[in-house]
């Protein structure tokens, strides 16, 4: 079955390690949509994330994953990236010895097959580290290595805002920042969108959700989206936590809910 | 995710080709005392050398082969050719080198080096050196920059000082058969107060099946004094096996310094076995800047001897072990003066089956009170099946010291690649990058050039069959 959606992900299984954290994702992101992808912790965010990029850990199981008429579940994560998909991590890993900016030109060039001039290149790095209020001195620092959180997410959205993808994941790209880098990373990544780029954006956090609006707010619980709206679902789920929307979709008892507690 | 890695063919080589053997000269094979003469008399050596070289060879007969380190039981002694004389006489211009041998030169890209960026050329065929040159206002200033035989001619005195007084013929083996059947190598002298601002290089160059390489240097290096010296070596492929055994002596008096950069690159049929030392007098500063990548087996551990105050050596060092090969490297300081510094970095990446060592010694003798030694080696294995192993020796016999030693061993790491695949690079444009930020604290001591070419040497190593 051919799917000519820009991006759809269909009863998406995955396990890691033999044991399935995904259980049925369905997910349709359109051009220009924001989505932001909520969920209580271990729902399989990450999972999904790193599943949607193609980490060789994260076994698809069943399921599909379409984007712009292709289904990509198989293909390698450098194979993604070059069809317009983009990850940016949670985590971001650490590569010693090698400078930040030498990364991104390097990557530039994987994307794009062509080669960005020096000064050109230069002048367009300049530019968004102002954006982002980094220093330039990031630019001939080596690649995560000792950079703080906050840092790291604002190299993360460097690289967003230079290699320009069409699909954008966002894995918590507002986590472990105070205020005012939420409001530098979130106007970075506004800077960035645009008619004809799609964003999921994984967050826990709705303070993220104040600087960028959602079109689309889904849940995940157990692998799964247990419940999708819009703007005003995020809301709820800051003022109630996610217990009584849990358990109002009975997949949580009542009482524990009231008491907050986890199950 | 490795597998693509695992996948990877033999590897290219593509200093690989050979010339047509034309030889003025060429022993028979085997080492014998006629050889020795033979060799001794057709360079028309003092007598003193002669005899040095029969001492030694009664060494080398002697000691048996050393049963640590890399596996040598299938050096074939007999089988070696140990001096082979390609032409007449060296040129001074590359017109005057035997055509096949420059083209040879030419295709290792050495006669545009030194336009772009040399003060000195020595290129070294089969046993002698063929070409030689160094730019005319170093001469004048006094810098003496020749290969060993030549030196030897013309600087009798200076040779005989200091030939073997770093590296005795009893120091191992290897450095008994380079005493007793050495020839070819650089002699340079730099004069007092003298600085050798930009890069005097030797090439290496193997050429015959079976040969036995022995190229012998000294450089001294005098007071307040400093150089720079780069050496290359590569070899054509055979099936069976070449040896290459140097003795390397620096030595680097009150305030000089010398700088000693390796890029050896040998085919995968070449032992390299080479004794590099260096002394560094009061308040001088010896680096060696070693590249190992190719040969069969190296075995290859450059020391310095800080014998004066403030004395510091500097040993940074990468390996590179594909398939099949053993790179046994690593370092040697010896802290026989107060206040001497030393900082040892070692890295290796070794492939498929490739193998590394790390085998160091840190010694400080009793007395070497405010010495400072750093040693850090760091492994990084890219496949399942590669190894490395680390044995740092310390004989630390003076308790006011400060030592310190940090080892690590990494696998190519899989959240690396993913991240950097998640980017666009290809599985092997990522481990390359991987390995390349590796071995950076090495690279960016190197001149932009040698950079560059090491960064190349490395890409083809895990490239394999690729481009």
């Amino acid at each position: 079955m051919n799917e000519q959606r820009f991006f759809a992900v269909r009863n998406l299984h995955a396990a890691v390690e033999g044991k399935e954290i995904l259980q049925g994702v369905d997910l349709t992101i359109n051009p220009g949509e924001i989505h932001a992808l909520m969920g209580p912790n271990g729902s399989g965010k990450s999972t999904l994330a790193y599943t949607l990029m193609g980490h060789p850990k994260y076994e698809v199981t069943a399921g599909e994953i379409w984007f712009q008429g292709e289904n990509i579940v198989g293909l390698s994560p450098d194979e993604r990236a070059r069809r317009g998909m983009f990850l940016a991590f949670q985590y971001p890993v650490g590569v010693p010895g090698v400078p930040l900016a030498t990364f991104l030109r390097t990557a530039l060039k994987a994307l794009t097959g062509k080669e960005v001039s020096a000064l050109e290149f230069r002048k367009r790095v300049r530019e968004e580290m102002q954006r982002l209020k980094m220093d330039e001195s990031f630019a001939t620092r080596y690649l995560n290595e000792g950079f703080s959180g906050g840092e790291k997410k604002k190299a993360e959205v460097l690289q967003l805002a230079l290699l320009r993808p069409r699909l954008a994941i966002l894995d918590e790209t507002d986590s472990g920042l105070d205020i005012d880098a939420i409001r530098i990373v979130a106007d970075g990544v506004k800077q960035v969108l645009g008619p004809d780029m799609g964003v999921l954006l994984i967050t826990h956090y709705e303070n993220f959700l104040k600087h960028i609006t959602p079109d689309f707010v889904h849940v995940l619980y157990r692998g799964r989206i247990v419940k999708s709206g819009g703007r005003e679902l995020a809301d709820r789920l800051q003022e109630e936590g996610y217990d009584p929307l849990l358990a109002e979709l009975g997949l949580v008892a009542g009482t524990a809910a009231a008491a907050g507690g986890e199950r | 995710m490795a597998k693509a890695l695992q996948d990877i063919g033999p590897r290219e080589y593509q200093y690989g080709f050979h010339d047509v053997e034309d030889y003025v000269f060429k022993s028979k094979r085997g080492l014998s005392r006629e050889v020795v003469e033979e060799i001794s008399r057709l360079k028309g050596e003092p007598e003193w050398m002669l005899q040095h070289r029969l001492k030694a060879l009664a060494i080398f007969q002697r000691k048996p082969m050393p049963t640590w380190g890399a596996d040598l039981s299938e050096i074939d002694f007999d089988s070696i050719y140990y001096y082979i004389k390609p032409a007449d006489r060296q040129g001074k211009t590359w017109d005057e080198v035997p055509q096949y041998i420059k083209d040879t030169f030419d295709k290792l890209g050495i006669p545009e080096a030194e336009r772009k960026f040399l003060a000195g050329v020595s290129a070294q065929y089969e046993s002698e050196v063929v070409y030689h040159s160094i730019r005319e206002d170093l001469a004048r200033q006094g810098v003496i920059f020749l290969d060993m035989d030549s030196g030897l001619r013309e600087y009798p005195e200076i040779v005989k000082e200091y030939f073997g007084t770093v590296i005795p013929a009893a120091d191992n083996k290897f450095a008994a058969l380079n005493t007793a059947v050495w020839s070819g190598g650089s002699f340079i002298y730099v004069p007092k107060g003298v600085h050798v601002e930009i890069p005097l290089q030797a090439y290496f160059r193997i050429n015959a099946e079976n040969m036995g390489q022995f190229e012998r240097t000294l450089i001294i290096a005098d007071e307040g004094s400093s150089v720079h010296y780069i050496e290359g070596c590569t070899a054509p492929i055979y099936s069976s096996d070449s040896l290459h055994s140097a003795v390397v002596e620096l030595i680097a008096h009150k305030n000089a310094k010398i700088r000693y950069t390796t890029i050896q690159n040998w085919s995968k049929n070449v032992y390299n076995l080479v004794t590099k030392r260096a002394v560094a007098y009061e308040g001088a500063t010896v680096e060696w800047i070693d590249g190992n990548l190719g040969s069969k087996v190296t075995m290859k551990y450059p020391g310095v001897w800080l014998m004066g105050e403030r004395a510091h050596a500097e040993i940074l060092s990468v390996a590179f072990a594909s398939d099949g090969m053993h790179q046994d490297a690593g370092a040697k300081v010896v802290h026989a003066a107060p206040n001497t510094t030393s900082n040892i970095v070692s890295k290796s990446v070794s492939k498929g089956t490739g193998r590394t060592t790390y085998r160091g010694l840190v010694k400080v003798y009793p007395g070497a009170v405010n010495v400072r030694s750093n040693v850090r080696c760091d492994a990084l294995l890219i496949d399942e099946e590669s190894r490395s192993d680390t044995y740092p020796y310390m004989e630390i016999e003076e308790e006011q010291v400060a030592i310190g030693h940090e080892a690590s061993v990494s696998k190519l790491g899989e959240e690396q690649l993913f991240y950097l695949m998640s980017r666009g690079l290809t599985e092997q444009q990522a481990a390359l990058m991987i390995v390349n930020g590796f071995i950076e604290p090495f690279t960016k001591e190197l001149p932009l050039e040698y950079a560059v070419e090491l960064n190349r040497l490395i890409q083809l190593e895990m490239s394999g069959s690729v481009g």
